[in-house]
C-alpha cells in the first residue's frame, strides 16, 4: 500500500480535523514519545497529583481564520476554549498563559482589539494571564494570527468524570444547540449576509459547572464538543467508555440558521464546532433534574436530553426524524462545502 | 450530483442577481439561469443559482392529494 | 433540516407517518408477491446520501435492495484529469478554484488537498461565480475553476464563463469535466437489459435543468422510474410513486417532483448550455470506460477560457487495485460491503477506488451512515 503511505508523507489540513486524521497523527508521531500515565488519561485536560491536590492542565492553540467573527474573535476563543477544558474536567480554571504567534504586516489595531478582547474574557471569569510570549513570523498572510493558552485548574474534591464510568442507560445531555461556531465561520467564509447569518457560540462554561455541582457524584463525564462537532466528541466516548450511544435526532438542539447554513452547503450540523456548551454524560434517575438546572443558566436555556447509553463496544446511532436509524461515524477531514 | 435547497427570493438586484432567504438566513444568488422569478418567489438555488420556480400551488395541491390518497387507504 | 418548502411543522409530520406506513405495507406485500426484496436504482449519489441520511434506508430495508447508480460526479471522474488538475495546480501563479466534493479526491499520487499543503493556492467555492470574483479580484493569478458535475451544474459554470466574458477577465478559465446522466443511463441498459432492477429514482436536478421528458426512454427497456426529489417529502413520495408503478408493472416515467421539474425542464439553462458547450464524441468514465455523447467540453467561441487548450497537463498511468470493484458498485450489480476491500484497505481517509473518494460516493456513502 506504498500509495497509501505516499499520501500521507506530509501534514494536510485535514490532520487538523479533530476527527480520524488527527487520531490517527497523535497515535503514529505524538503517544510512542510522549506515552505516560497522564495522558493515557486521554482527557481534554491532564489531572496531576500534587501533595494531595489535584490539578488539572491543559493546553489549546488557536489558529482560526477569519480572526474575527459573528459573537467573538480569536482572542475571546483562546481563552474559553482552554478555561473550559478546564471545566469540563472538573477544575476551577485558576491561571492562564498566553503566547502569540505574530505574522508580519498583521494590523497592530488588530491585535489590540483582540488583547482587548482576551482581557475583558478572562477579568470576567477572574482568571488572570499570569505568563505569556510574543514571536513574529515572515507571513504571506496578515491573518496568520496563532495564539496558545495554557490553563492549570484545581479538580474539586470527590469529582471522577471518565468515560469508563459510563454505564448503560446512562443519559446524554447537551447544554444548547449544536454547531453554531462552525456554521458561523462556514458562513463568514462563503459569503453568507452577515445580519442573518448564524453567530458563533463562544462562551465560557464556568457558571455551568458551578450550577452542576450538586450532581457530580451522577454526571460521569463532561467534554465541551469543539473540533469535530457532537459527533465526534460522543464517538470518542462511546470509543473510550466502550459502550454504545443512541440519539434522537428530533431532541438535538439546532437553531434553524445554523440548518440553513449547513443545509445549503451540504455539511452536517453534529459535525460543525462549538465552542460555548457542554455534553454530560449522567445518571439516568439525576437527567431532569439536570436538565432543569442547566436550563436556569445563561446560554443553556435550550439543553436537552438527546440520548441514552446502551451496551457496546462504541457505535454511535441517530434514530432520525422519520423514525430510521443510522451510524454516525468518525469524520475525517474538516467538512467542506458541497454541491452534490 | 444535486444538492439543492428551496429558498424564497427577498429583492431583486441588478445584473441578475437577488438575495434569498432560508429559515431567516440570506446570501446573494445568482438569476441568471431564471431571470423571469420575482420577489416572494420560492426557488430551488443549487451552486448559488435558482434553477426553477417552485410552485406553491403545485405543492399544496400534492400535499391536498397525498392526504386525501393516505385518508382513502386507512 | 430544512422545513419542506417552509410548510409548518405539522403539515409535514401529519403526512410522512401514514406515507411511511403505507410504503411499509405494500413493500412487504410486493417482498411476499415476487419473493425477493426490491432492487432499485438510486441514479444519483446526492440520493444514495439522502435516502441513508433521513434514515429511509434502514427503514425500508426488509424490503427495498437499494442500489447506486453512476451518478457521482467526483467518483466517475477520470484519474487521468485528476492529474491533470493536479498539475495545473503545481503551475507558477496558478489558483484553483474548486467545489470542496473535488479537495480530497486522490490522483495518481496526490490530491489537491496535499497540493494544498505544500504551498499551492487553492480555494473552495460554494458557487462557480464564486470564482470569477476570486480572477476580478486576483489579476496576476491565472484562475482555473474545475468545471465539475451533470446538467444540474453546467449550466452555472456556462453563466460563470459568460460573466468572466462579459468582465473581459484575461485571467480565468475553466477546466471542463462535466458529464451527461442520460446518455450514461442509456448505455448502461444497452450494455445490460435491465440491470436486473425494478426500477430507477431519477435525479431531481438533472430533470430540473433538462426536463423530465429526457428520462422518457427508460419505458423502452421495460422499466419504471421516477424523477424524485430531496426533502424528506419528496423522498417518500418518490419511493412510493415508484413503488405503484412496480406493483401495476407499469414501465413508465412518473413525476414526484413535478412542483419544481417541469417536463420541458428550465428552457433559459438549456440554452445557455447549447451555447458554451459542446457534446464530446466519447467520454471517459471512471468506473465504466468509454461512453459516447456523454460529456461536454466547451465550444469554440470559448477556447480562451479553455483550460484543456491553454495550460500543458501531465497525466500519469495510474494503477487499478483489481480487487477493486466499483465499476459494479455504481452499476448497481454489487453492494459496497460486497467489495473485499471496503472498510479494510478502502475507507474514505485511504480511498482506493472512486466511489470512496467522496461522501456521496456509494463507498462513502455506505461507509460513513450505515
Amino acid at each position: 500500500m506504498s500509495e497509501k503511505n505516499q499520501l500521507q508523507d506530509i501534514i494536510i489540513s485535514s490532520h487538523g480535523d479533530g476527527g480520524l486524521l488527527t487520531h490517527r497523527l497523535l497515535q503514529e508521531i505524538f503517544y510512542p514519545s510522549f506515552n505516560n500515565k497522564w495522558l493515557q488519561q486521554e482527557g481534554d485536560a491532564a489531572v496531576l497529583n500534587l501533595n494531595g491536590l489535584r490539578l488539572a492542565m491543559t493546553t489549546d492553540s488557536f489558529v482560526i481564520s477569519p480572526l474575527f467573527f459573528k459573537g467573538g474573535d480569536i482572542g475571546k476563543l483562546a481563552v474559553c476554549g482552554t478555561v473550559n477544558d478546564l471545566v469540563v474536567s472538573g477544575a476551577k480554571p485558576l491561571w492562564l498563559s498566553a503566547a502569540f504567534i505574530l505574522p508580519t504586516g498583521m494590523e497592530q489595531i488588530d491585535l489590540k482589539k483582540i488583547v482587548k478582547s482576551m482581557e475583558e474574557t478572562a477579568n470576567g471569569l477572574k482568571v488572570p494571564i499570569v505568563t505569556g510570549d510574543t514571536k513574529v513570523v515572515d507571513s504571506g498572510d496578515r491573518d496568520n494570527l496563532f495564539i496558545n493558552t495554557t490553563g492549570i485548574g484545581l479538580v474539586q474534591p470527590g469529582i471522577c468524570f471518565h468515560p469508563r464510568n459510563i454505564e448503560p442507560n446512562d443519559v446524554v445531555i447537551v447544554s444548547g444547540s449544536v454547531g453554531d461556531h462552525g456554521a458561523a465561520i462556514l458562513a463568514q467564509r462563503l459569503q453568507f449576509d452577515g445580519n442573518s447569518s448564524p453567530a458563533s457560540d463562544c462562551a465560557p462554561l464556568v457558571e455551568l459547572s458551578e450550577k452542576m455541582k450538586p450532581f457530580y457524584d451522577d454526571i460521569k463525564v463532561m467534554r465541551d464538543p469543539t473540533r469535530g462537532g457532537l459527533a465526534t466528541t460522543l464517538i470518542e466516548l462511546a470509543v473510550a467508555g466502550r459502550i454504545d450511544l443512541v440519539l434522537e435526532e428530533e431532541a438535538i438542539p439546532v437553531k434553524t440558521e445554523v440548518s440553513a447554513v449547513a443545509d445549503i452547503l451540504g455539511v452536517d450540523p453534529y459535525y460543525l464546532a462549538s465552542e460555548g456548551r457542554a455534553v454530560l454524560i449522567a445518571r439516568a434517575a439525576a437527567g431532569n433534574r439536570i436538565l432543569k438546572t442547566l436550563r436556569s443558566v445563561a446560554g443553556a436555556e435550550s439543553s436537552s436530553i438527546i440520548g441514552v447509553v446502551g451496551e457496546g463496544e462504541g457505535a454511535v446511532y441517530l434514530r432520525t426524524r422519520l423514525g430510521g436509524t443510522r451510524r454516525l461515524k468518525m469524520l475525517s477531514g474538516t467538512p467542506l462545502p458541497r454541491i452534490c | 450530483m444535486c444538492l439543492g435547497i428551496p429558498m424564497v427570493v427577498s429583492s431583486i438586484e441588478k445584473n441578475y442577481t437577488a438575495i434569498a432567504e432560508t429559515m431567516g438566513v440570506k446570501r446573494t444568488i445568482s438569476m441568471r439561469l431564471l431571470p423571469e422569478a420575482q420577489p416572494g418567489d420560492h426557488v430551488l438555488v443549487h451552486a448559488g443559482f435558482a434553477m426553477e420556480i417552485i410552485e406553491p400551488a403545485e405543492a399544496g395541491e400534492k400535499i391536498k392529494l397525498l392526504k386525501s390518497m393516505l385518508k382513502e387507504s386507512t | 433540516m430544512t422545513e419542506d418548502y417552509n410548510f409548518p411543522p405539522e403539515r409535514f409530520d401529519s403526512i410522512a407517518q401514514p406515507l411511511l406506513d403505507k410504503i411499509h405495507k405494500l413493500g412487504m406485500h410486493l417482498f411476499e408477491k415476487k419473493g425477493r426484496k426490491l432492487k432499485v436504482m438510486e441514479v444519483c449519489g446526492t440520493h444514495t446520501v439522502a435516502y441513508a441520511r433521513s434514515g429511509i434506508t434502514e427503514l425500508v430495508s426488509e424490503y427495498f435492495d437499494l442500489r447506486s447508480g453512476p451518478g457521482c460526479p467526483i467518483c466517475v471522474t477520470h484519474q487521468a484529469d485528476i492529474d491533470r488538475i493536479i498539475s495545473l495546480a503545481r503551475k507558477e501563479d496558478s489558483l484553483i478554484v474548486t467545489f470542496g466534493d473535488m479537495l480530497r479526491v486522490p490522483g495518481s499520487n496526490s490530491t489537491l488537498e496535499k497540493e494544498l499543503a505544500r504551498g499551492r493556492r487553492i480555494e473552495i467555492c460554494y458557487s462557480p461565480l464564486d470564482a470569477v470574483d476570486v480572477a476580478a479580484r486576483n489579476p496576476s493569478a491565472k484562475v482555473i475553476l474545475i468545471g465539475i458535475g451533470f446538467e444540474t451544474t453546467a449550466p452555472a459554470i456556462a453563466a460563470a464563463i459568460e460573466s468572466a466574458e462579459s468582465a473581459q477577465l484575461t485571467n480565468f478559465w475553466v477546466y471542463p469535466v462535466l458529464k451527461l446522466v442520460p446518455p450514461a443511463l442509456r448505455a448502461l441498459l444497452d450494455l445490460d437489459k435491465n440491470l436486473s432492477m425494478d426500477g430507477f429514482l431519477l435525479p431531481g436536478h438533472v430533470a430540473t435543468i433538462l426536463g423530465s421528458k429526457a428520462f422518457e426512454f427508460i419505458p423502452g427497456y421495460g422499466l419504471p422510474a421516477v424523477v424524485t426529489g430531496f426533502e424528506h417529502l419528496d423522498l417518500l413520495t418518490g419511493l412510493h410513486d415508484l413503488m405503484l408503478l412496480i406493483a401495476e408493472n407499469k414501465a413508465a416515467v412518473g413525476n414526484a417532483y413535478s412542483h419544481v421539474a417541469k417536463p420541458e425542464g428550465n428552457i433559459t439553462a438549456q440554452r445557455l448550455m447549447e451555447h458554451c458547450y459542446t457534446v464530446e464524441a466519447t467520454t471517459l468514465w471512471r468506473g465504466l470506460g468509454e461512453i459516447s455523447a456523454s460529456g461536454y467540453s466547451l465550444q469554440s467561441r470559448y477556447d480562451s477560457f479553455n483550460a484543456r487548450l491553454n495550460f500543458k497537463t501531465e497525466a500519469h498511468d495510474g494503477t487499478i487495485n483489481p480487487l477493486c470493484i466499483c465499476g459494479k458498485v455504481i452499476t448497481g450489480r454489487a453492494t459496497p460491503r460486497q467489495c473485499q476491500l471496503f472498510g479494510r484497505d478502502c475507507t474514505p481517509s485511504t480511498p482506493v477506488g472512486p466511489c470512496m473518494v467522496s461522501p456521496e460516493g456509494a463507498c462513502g456513502a455506505h461507509y460513513h451512515y450505515m
